[in-house]
């Protein structure tokens, strides 16, 4: 039983460290052609870093049908966009100020991360 | 373009014939492109090759025309493209949930009636492992996307709702599974398999999910309906001959034939007939209305009775419809900030609750009673599948979204979330008297000789020192000298004192025109006139002096109708528990008049234009929560410091930048219906939001067991799997119920 426990203790501290600690270094960083794929469920790539100070163009391709890929939100930056099936849509993203801006679904079921940094 | 593709270009400034051989030559002459083909009397060109559309774009401008793409897609495609998106996903979930169901249900029966689903003996082990093979196809063929979703998502750390179904329904196979290959690995009284969950789940979820597809539906009627509005194809008269061509082909300044029956295409003004045009759809106001040349009429409204010819003044995405459609959809996708706790607490949802069925799990494996096993698995399942962020997530956007659209069925465009949910707050209401209460075209009522001979030289000189006025009061004056048929006389030394009134020259006469304060600072006697001018204002009239030579000639007095609703709905505020405070430039005496005409008590009356962001203010000092109602041009400080700003446009007008809400039509029942209808979102976001909330904080620990030592009770995962699938559907229906709000009882 003490076995159990230990691991049930560390599958929990596993999902902890999975879920909230652990940041992942998978970063788009093209900034003259971003595309992001919705597809099963994820945004991919789901991290993108782009310039400060410049405004810029995202296109994402939605390849599922579920009604929860058919919109992409930028709260911060109230930007809310309908995205068709298998078409490329482009989203003008405005020129920011260093930062991390999530974007999401409507549910908050897929998330993504527009990073914002200044250039080196 | 990518690939060999047609690309239709809309080319402006082609005015011969002979144009068609330079565009044509100039396209075909760019690297890549095979063909190109101008549609003359369209002023089109279709292009067939692989070139970017820009490099088009240049070639054309480079022989001296313009050229810009055609926007192909309308909004009227889109919407039906993802109507038919909509309609294959939804084909698809009720295929897969009858193949899920298919085997769940006879599984679920037969537990029901034989009893539990024990492997004891070979033949049970082989049958089970039929079944669990069956499961395992129900599992590919009907939960692919669940376990696909959940895994890509594991790797992109991050979790959702397929992760917790695909864990669920994953843990109950694989325990099954082990149940049938390695029965002697658990205790005899946990040697149970739970195939039939693991189907029922699947089953049901892609049930709630088709349901809540078809609900969705019904959310974005509204927007629909406005997409609806739109004509497909416009009559253009060019070259002497009208032929019919899709919208998107319309070029600013064309000639566009309406006949009855037919919708107005783009936005233009008319030169040609007149007829009624019903601009209900957009303004909700129920008469036609009458146009004539120079009168604009608006792109999505019917023409009734004559034929018009008008000139295309907006096309494209330009138009008051494509702008008001751009809004409302804008607004809609928009989350007021009553939704953010729920989003926040959305985004930990999930890990937190495999936390928590890791932690019922062990629970039961250390203090549960026999079979421990069976009851850490049953509980952990549970826990799994019934938690659902899938409410939370749909509760405020569902809601919104058919709130927004309900606004704009009303003729109420509400900028964005945040709007809509302070106007749901709001207790105090300044209306602007000016065009807001009153109709906003005052007329001259009387003039009243003090030194002057005759009216019409009164009115033909104060004319021609108000010709260069913008004031509304000064168009009055002007308007009224035209239908005397009274000729202006040019003006000199002209000067408008903000608030108090115009002076000039006129005929050599100095002339002064304004109110009692401009003539006192002046050193014009009025004193004899005072009274005459206290008794117009008392009757709702706006006194003005007019002085020549430094002499007063006579009091003009002007008077803006109110308009026929205003009292009604200034009532209904009231009535709402609403302070409602009128503000205008005119003297007190008028605006008492209007005031008591109108039922309102409180009042400013000769506010500067500048000072009415004071007034907002004072009020927001005291506590209130302030919307302010103006036309959106003199009141734009005081809108956008407002709480709320509300600018009543003129049917057409949508883009006040300055305003929160919007009202298409000039009555003051939009203002009240604006309240009404976030008021009720409000509501119902409150409602979903609580019910999604219960649902998890009540549905979890009763999942994990947590009733079992009191009463024994403990949940089957077939029963948290049709909770979990109903309750998002719960919320959609419950946004939808919206749908049927009236907003005029209100």
């Amino acid at each position: 039983m003490l076995i159990i426990n230990i691991l049930g203790f560390l599958l929990i501290a596993g999902i902890v460290w999975w879920f909230w600690l652990y940041k992942p270094v998978d970063v788009s960083e093209n900034s003259s052609d971003l595309l992001v794929t919705v597809k099963n469920g994820i945004y991919q790539p789901a991290r993108l870093r782009i310039p400060a100070g410049e405004a810029t163009s995202i296109k994402f391709l939605r390849e599922e049908a579920s009604p929860c890929a058919g919109t992409v939100v930028f709260s911060d930056l109230e930007i809310s966009e309908e995205l068709p099936l298998n078409k490329q849509k482009t989203i003008q993203i405005p020129a920011l100020t260093s930062g991390t801006y999530s974007f999401t679904c409507q549910m908050q079921m897929y998330r993504g991360e527009l990073i914002v940094s200044d250039k080196p | 373009m990518d690939h060999k593709q047609r690309v239709e270009l809309i080319i402006e400034g082609a005015g011969c014939a002979s144009c068609v051989g330079k565009i044509e030559g100039a396209l075909k002459d760019v690297s890549g492109v095979v063909s190109a083909e101008m549609n003359f009397a369209e002023r089109t060109v279709s292009v067939e090759g692989e070139v970017p559309i820009d490099d088009l774009i240049k070639a054309v401008e480079s022989v001296g025309y313009n050229a810009k793409g055609s926007e192909g897609v309308s909004e009227d495609d889109l919407m039906d493209e993802k109507e038919a998106t909509d309609l294959a996903y939804y084909k698809r979930l009720v295929r897969e949930m009858t193949i899920a169901l298919t085997l769940g249900v006879p599984l679920m029966a037969y537990s029901l009636i034989v009893g539990e689903m024990t492997v004891t003996t070979t033949t049970e082990r082989i049958v089970w492992l039929i079944v669990g093979l069956l499961t395992a196809g129900v599992m590919y063929f009907s939960g692919k996307h669940f376990y696909v979703g959940a895994w890509k998502s594991f790797w992109n750390h991050s979790a959702n709702m397929d992760t917790l179904i695909a864990l669920g329904t994953g843990t109950a196979w694989f325990y099954s599974m082990v149940v049938v290959f390695f029965p002697t690995a658990v205790p005899d009284m946990a040697r149970h398999v739970y195939f039939e969950a693991t189907a029922m789940i699947i089953g049901l979820i892609d049930l709630g999910l088709a349901l809540e597809l078809k609900a969705r539906g019904r959310t974005s009627q509204a927007i629909k309906r406005l997409i609806g509005l739109q004509a497909k194809t416009a009559r253009v008269i060019r070259d002497g001959k009208e032929i019919d061509i899709p919208i998107e082909m319309v070029l600013l300044n064309d000639h566009v034939r309406v006949r009855p029956g037919e919708k107005i295409p783009v936005d233009g003004i008319v030169v040609e007939g007149h007829t009624a045009i019903d601009e209900s759809m957009l303004t909700g106001e129920p008469m036609p209305v009458e146009k004539k040349e120079s009168d604009e009429v608006v792109a999505g409204t019917l023409n009734k009775t004559g034929s018009v010819v008008f000139k295309a003044t907006r096309v494209g995405k330009d138009t008051a419809l494509a702008q008001i459609i751009n809004m409302v959809k804008r607004a809609q996708n928009s989350k007021p900030p009553i939704g953010r706790l729920a989003d926040i607490i959305s985004a930990y949802f999930v890990p937190v609750v495999m936390i928590i069925a890791v932690v019922s799990a062990l629970v039961w494996l250390n203090f549960g009673p026999e079979p421990a096993v069976a009851f850490a698995i049953v509980s952990a399942t549970t826990v799994l599948i019934i938690a659902c962020p899938c409410a939370l997530g749909l509760a405020t956007p569902m809601s919104v979204m058919v709130g927004v659209g309900k606004a704009a069925e009303a003729g109420v465009l509400i900028r964005n979330g945040e709007a809509l949910q302070t106007a749901s707050k709001i207790t105090a209401m300044i209306l602007d008297k000016t065009g807001t209460i009153t109709l906003g075209a005052p007329k001259v009522t009387s003039i009243h000789l003090v030194n002057a001979e005759d009216e019409d030289s009164v009115l033909q000189l104060a004319s021609s020192l108000e010709a260069g006025s913008e004031h509304p009061l000064a168009m009055s004056i002007v308007e009224s000298a035209q239908e005397q048929g009274l000729s202006p006389s040019a003006v000199e030394q002209f000067k408008a004192i903000a608030g108090h009134g115009v002076e000039g020259v006129v005929e050599g006469k100095e002339l002064l025109f304004g109110n009692e304060k401009l003539m006192r600072d002046r050193r014009i006697n009025v004193d004899d006139a005072v009274d005459v001018a206290q008794q117009m204002a008392a009757e709702a009239q706006t006194p003005m002096y007019f002085a020549v030579g430094g002499e007063l000639a006579a009091i003009i007095a002007v008077s803006d109708p109110i308009k026929e609703d205003s009292i009604e709905a200034i009532k209904r505020l009231q009535k709402n528990g609403i302070r409602v405070v009128m503000l205008t430039g005119d003297n007190r005496a008028t605006a008492r008049a209007v005031a008591n005409k109108v039922g309102i008590t409180e009042f400013f009356a000769e506010v500067l234009p500048e000072e009415k962001s004071n007034k907002v203010a004072e009020l927001q000092m005291q506590g209130e929560v302030v919307g302010m109602t103006g036309d959106g041009i003199n009141d734009a400080p005081a809108l956008a410091l407002a709480n709320v700003g509300f600018a009543i446009g003129t049917g057409t007008d949508v883009a006040i930048e300055s305003a929160d809400i919007t009202l298409m039509r000039g009555s003051l029942h939009g203002l009240a219906d604006a309240i009404a209808v976030s008021k009720a979102t409000l509501r119902n976001i409150k409602q979903n939001l609580f019910g999604a909330f219960i649902y998890n904080v009540a549905g979890v620990p009763f999942a994990a067991g947590v009733l079992y030592p009191f009463f024994g009770l403990l949940l089957s995962p077939v029963i948290a799997g049709a909770a979990m699938a109903f309750s998002s559907v719960t919320v959609v229906t419950n946004a939808n119920r919206l749908r049927l709000f009236k907003a005029q009882e209100h």
